[in-house]
C-alpha cells in the first residue's frame, strides 16, 4: 500500500510536467489544426535555458534559493516564448493555408533544426546540475520499513503546474486574448471578420504554449536533475498521446492525459517492467483510441458532407 | 504600390537580429560542459554570438531585398509559351532516361565503389519511398510510423536466416508476408480513426515496434543487433572466391565488386517491382478504391465501397514493400539493429514521399535521389548535418509545399489526359 502511495506521487508530478506540454499541443491543435512536431524540442530548449541561468546564477554568487528560481522560471520562460514565437513565424505562418501535411512536415523538420541546434551549441553529453531544492517530507512510516516520501521538490512541481493551470484558465475564460483564442477556434474567417487579429492570436497561443513548455522545461530539469539534447522527443511524443488521449483540442482533456500518461508510466515501471514503460503508454493510446476515437474529453468531430 | 524603402528593410533586419540575439544569448552565448568533478562548468562565447547575430542581421538584409525583387507572395512569372512547350516536352523524356541510367550506372560507375554503394542506397530510399506512397499519397493514410515495416522486415529476414539458414530468395516473400501481417495488425485500431490521431497511432506504433526490437534481447538482441547476416546468392550459386562461386562458374576473374552489382540490380529490381505493381494496382478497382478514399471518405462509404478493406490493404501493400525493403537492407548490411530504425528513418521517407508530391512516382523517385544524394554531399559537415537537414526541409516546405512535380496525370480520362494541378489533390484526410 505504502508502495503504491509513492508510485501514486511520483505519477502525479510526472504526469503535471506531461499536462504542461500537452496544453500547448493542444492549444496550437485547438486553433490551427495542426500538430506541432517541434513542441517537444521546445520543452528542451526551456530545460536547457533553464540549465545555462541556473549555472550562470549560481556562479553569480546568488544562494538564496527562492530568488534564483524566479529568475530562472521569468529567464526561461521569456527566451522560450521567443523560441516558439520565432518557430511559428519562420516554419508555420507561411504554411497556414496549404495542405495539412505541410506544416507538419516544416514541424518535423523544425524539431530536428531544435534538437540538433542544441546538440550543436552544448555538446552532445547529458547535462547534470546539482540539486536545487532538496528535503522533503516523510508522510507515512510503513510497516516494511518502506518510508513514503513526498519531498519538496514534488511539492513545488505540482503547485507550480496548479498555480499556472488556474492562470491560465483565467486567461482563456476571462480576457480578451482568450476570448479571441476561443473564437479563432471556432471560426477563424468569422472572427477575422469581426475584428480579431487571427495573426497575432496565433502568435500569442504559440507563446504561451512555449512559456508553459518552459516551465515544464525546468521542473523536469528540477526534478530529474539532468538535460539532454534528445528529452524533446521522448517526452513530446509522450505529450503529444497525452494530448490525444484526453481528447485534443480540449484543455482539461490536456491535464487529464498528462496525468493518466504520468500515472501509466510509473504504475507500469513500479509493478511490470522498467523497460516496456512507453510500450504500456503507447498501447493504452490505441486501445482507448479504438473506443473513444476522439480521446477522453474530445469534442466529436462533425464531418460535414 | 511602392515597395518599400531601405528605412523598412532596415528595420526588419534589425528586429531579426535582436531576436536572434535574445534567442542565441544563452544557447550559444554560454557553453556548458560536465568538468572534470563532474559538476557543470561554463564559458562564454561572445564572439560567436555577435558574429551569428551579425549573420542574422545580413541575412534578413539578403532576404527582404530578394523578396521585393520577386514580387508580393503568389505572383507567378511568366514564362514564354515555347519553353512551357519545350519543358513539358523534356520531361515526357526524364522517366525513361532515368530508368535507362540506372540499368547502366553499375557499368559506368564499376570502379567506384563509394557511387555504387550511394546508389544501392538512394534506391533503397527510392523504394521505400514508392511503398510508403502506396499509404499517404495513393489512399491518403497519414502514416509516421513506416520504419515499423521496414523494421520487421529486416529482423524478419535476419532471425530467419540466422536461425533456420534460408536462403534470401525464400525469405524475401516471407519478410513482405510477416511485414504486410504487421500492416493489417496496424490497420486494424486505426480504423475510425482521422487525419492527425491516424498520425499519432501510425507513430506511436512504430515506436512501439523499435522499443520491443531493443528490449526483446534474447530473441532480437537487443541493442546488440543481429549479425552475420547471409548474403543473397545468384540462385542458389554465392558470390564468393572459392571454386563454387559464380565468378568461378562464369570463368571470369572474382572481384568483390561483383557482390555489390548483384546487390545494386536486386534492389533496382525490387524498386521496379514496386512501382509497377503500384502504376497496375492503381488502375484497379482497389487501386481507385484508395485514390476514391483519399479524396473524399464519406462519398466513398456512400458509394458502397468498403472502407475498411480499402484502408486494411493500403496499409498492408505499403506495409509488405517496407518489408522487401528491410530484408534488402538487412542482406546489405550484413548486420542490423535498432539504432537504423528510428522515428528519424520515418520522417525521412515522409519527407521523400511530400516533397516528391504525393502520388506521383516520378517525383518521389527524383525527391529521393535530391535528399539522400544531397544528405551524402553533407558528410564533410558531421555534426551539422542533421541541422542542415531540418532546415533545408523547413525552407523546401515553404518553398514547395507541394513537391518538386506540381502536377498529376489522372488515372482515369475521358478524352485527353491533362495534368491535374497538385493543388487539387486532397490527402492527408483518411
Amino acid at each position: 500500500m505504502d508502495y503504491f502511495a509513492q508510485q501514486l506521487i511520483n505519477g502525479l508530478v510526472l504526469g503535471s510536467v506531461y499536462g504542461l506540454i500537452a496544453i500547448g499541443y493542444t492549444m496550437v491543435y485547438g486553433i490551427v489544426g495542426m500538430i506541432n512536431f517541434a513542441h517537444g524540442d521546445v520543452f528542451m530548449i526551456g530545460g536547457f535555458i533553464a540549465m545555462i541561468s541556473f549555472l550562470v546564477l549560481v556562479s553569480l554568487g546568488l544562494t538564496a534559493v527562492p530568488v534564483i528560481l524566479l529568475i530562472v522560471l521569468l529567464v526561461s520562460m521569456a527566451i522560450t516564448a521567443l523560441y516558439g514565437w520565432t518557430v511559428e513565424r519562420i516554419a508555420y505562418r507561411p504554411l497556414r493555408h496549404s495542405f495539412r501535411l505541410a506544416p507538419m512536415l516544416s514541424a518535423i523538420g523544425m524539431s530536428f533544426v531544435l534538437s540538433n541546434f542544441s546538440q550543436v551549441a552544448q555538446g552532445a553529453r547529458v547535462k547534470p546540475v546539482a540539486p536545487i531544492i532538496t528535503g522533503g517530507y516523510t508522510l507515512h512510516e510503513g510497516a516494511s520499513g518502506f518510508v513514503v516520501r513526498l519531498s519538496n521538490i514534488q511539492i513545488v512541481v505540482v503547485l507550480t503546474t496548479i498555480i499556472l493551470l488556474l492562470l491560465f484558465t483565467w486567461l482563456v475564460t476571462r480576457t480578451r486574448l482568450g476570448r479571441d483564442m476561443r473564437a479563432c477556434e471556432q471560426d477563424q474567417t468569422m472572427a477575422a471578420l469581426l475584428g480579431v487579429d487571427v495573426d497575432r492570436t496565433i502568435s500569442m497561443t504559440f507563446v504561451i504554449g512555449s512559456a508553459l513548455a518552459a516551465v515544464a522545461g525546468m521542473m523536469y530539469l528540477l526534478y530529474y536533475g539532468l538535460v539532454d539534447f534528445f528529452m524533446g522527443f521522448v517526452a513530446g511524443i509522450k505529450a503529444f498521446t497525452a494530448a490525444v488521449l484526453g481528447g485534443i483540442g480540449s484543455l482539461p482533456g490536456a491535464m487529464l492525459g498528462g496525468l493518466a500518461i504520468g500515472l501509466i508510466e510509473t504504475m507500469w515501471s513500479a509493478y511490470f517492467s522498467v523497460e516496456y514503460k512507453d510500450v504500456a503508454a503507447f498501447s493504452i493510446l490505441i486501445i482507448v483510441l479504438i473506443f473513444m476515437p476522439t480521446g477522453l474529453l474530445g469534442r466529436p468531430e462533425i464531418e460535414k458532407v | 504600390m511602392r515597395a518599400p524603402g531601405i528605412a523598412y528593410i532596415l528595420k526588419k533586419a534589425l528586429i531579426s537580429a535582436a531576436v536572434a540575439l535574445v534567442l542565441f544569448s544563452l544557447m550559444i552565448g554560454i557553453r556548458t560542459e560536465a568538468g572534470p568533478t563532474g559538476q557543470l562548468i561554463y564559458w562564454t562565447r561572445f564572439g560567436e554570438l555577435f558574429s551569428l547575430v551579425a549573420v542574422v542581421f545580413g541575412g534578413s538584409i539578403v532576404i527582404e531585398f530578394a523578396r521585393q525583387w520577386l514580387g508580393p507572395s503568389g505572383t507567378r512569372q511568366l514564362i514564354p509559351p515555347s519553353v512551357q512547350k519545350g519543358v513539358a516536352l523534356a520531361g515526357q523524356f526524364v522517366a525513361p532516361a532515368l530508368l535507362i541510367f540506372a540499368l547502366l550506372v553499375p557499368v559506368i560507375f564499376y570502379h567506384q565503389r563509394y557511387l555504387l554503394d550511394l546508389s544501392i542506397l538512394v534506391l533503397t530510399y527510392v523504394m521505400l519511398g514508392w511503398g510508403l506512397n502506396v499509404v499517404v499519397g495513393l489512399a491518403g493514410l497519414l502514416d509516421l510510423g513506416y520504419v515499423a515495416f521496414y523494421a520487421v522486415g529486416a529482423y524478419s529476414y535476419a532471425l530467419l536466416a540466422t536461425s533456420f539458414g534460408l536462403s534470401f530468395w525464400v525469405c524475401l516473400p516471407l519478410a513482405g508476408l510477416l511485414a504486410s501481417l504487421w500492416g493489417v495488425m496496424l490497420g486494424f485500431p486505426v480504423l475510425r480513426l482521422r487525419g492527425d490521431y491516424l498520425a499519432i497511432v501510425t507513430l506511436a506504433f512504430g515506436e512501439i515496434i523499435r522499443l520491443v526490437i531493443i528490449n526483446w534481447q534474447s530473441l532480437t538482441g537487443g541493442p546488440n543487433g543481429v549479425s552475420g547476416i547471409p548474403r543473397p546468392t545468384f540462385f542458389g550459386i554465392p558470390l564468393t572466391p572459392g571454386d563454387d562461386g559464380l565468378a568461378a562458374k562464369l570463368g571470369i576473374a572474382f572481384s568483390p565488386t561483383h557482390r555489390i552489382v548483384f546487390l545494386f540490380y536486386i534492389i533496382l529490381a525490387l524498386a521496379l517491382l514496386t512501382n509497377w505493381v503500384t502504376i497496375r494496382l492503381r488502375r484497379l478497382p482497389i487501386g481507385r478504391a484508395w485514390e476514391a478514399l483519399r479524396e473524399d471518405e464519406v462519398a466513398c462509404r456512400a458509394l458502397g465501397i468498403n472502407t475498411t478493406t480499402t484502408k486494411l490493404t493500403a496499409f498492408a501493400t505499403g506495409a509488405m514493400f517496407g518489408g522487401f525493403a528491410g530484408a534488402f537492407f538487412a542482406t546489405r548490411q550484413g548486420f542490423i539493429s535498432p539504432e537504423s530504425f528510428t522515428f528519424q528513418e520515418s520522417a525521412l521517407v515522409l519527407a521523400i514521399v511530400v516533397l516528391g508530391g504525393m502520388g506521383s512516382q516520378l517525383g518521389v523517385a527524383l525527391a529521393a535521389i535530391a535528399m539522400i544524394g544531397g544528405f551524402e554531399l553533407f558528410r564533410g559537415l558531421e555534426q551539422y548535418r542533421m541541422l542542415v537537414f531540418g532546415i533545408t526541409m523547413v525552407l523546401l516546405m515553404i518553398w514547395r509545399p507541394r513537391g518538386l512535380i506540381g502536377h498529376r496525370s489522372p488515372t482515369v480520362f475521358l478524352k485527353q489526359a491533362r495534368a491535374i494541378s497538385s493543388d487539387l489533390v486532397k490527402e492527408g484526410h483518411g
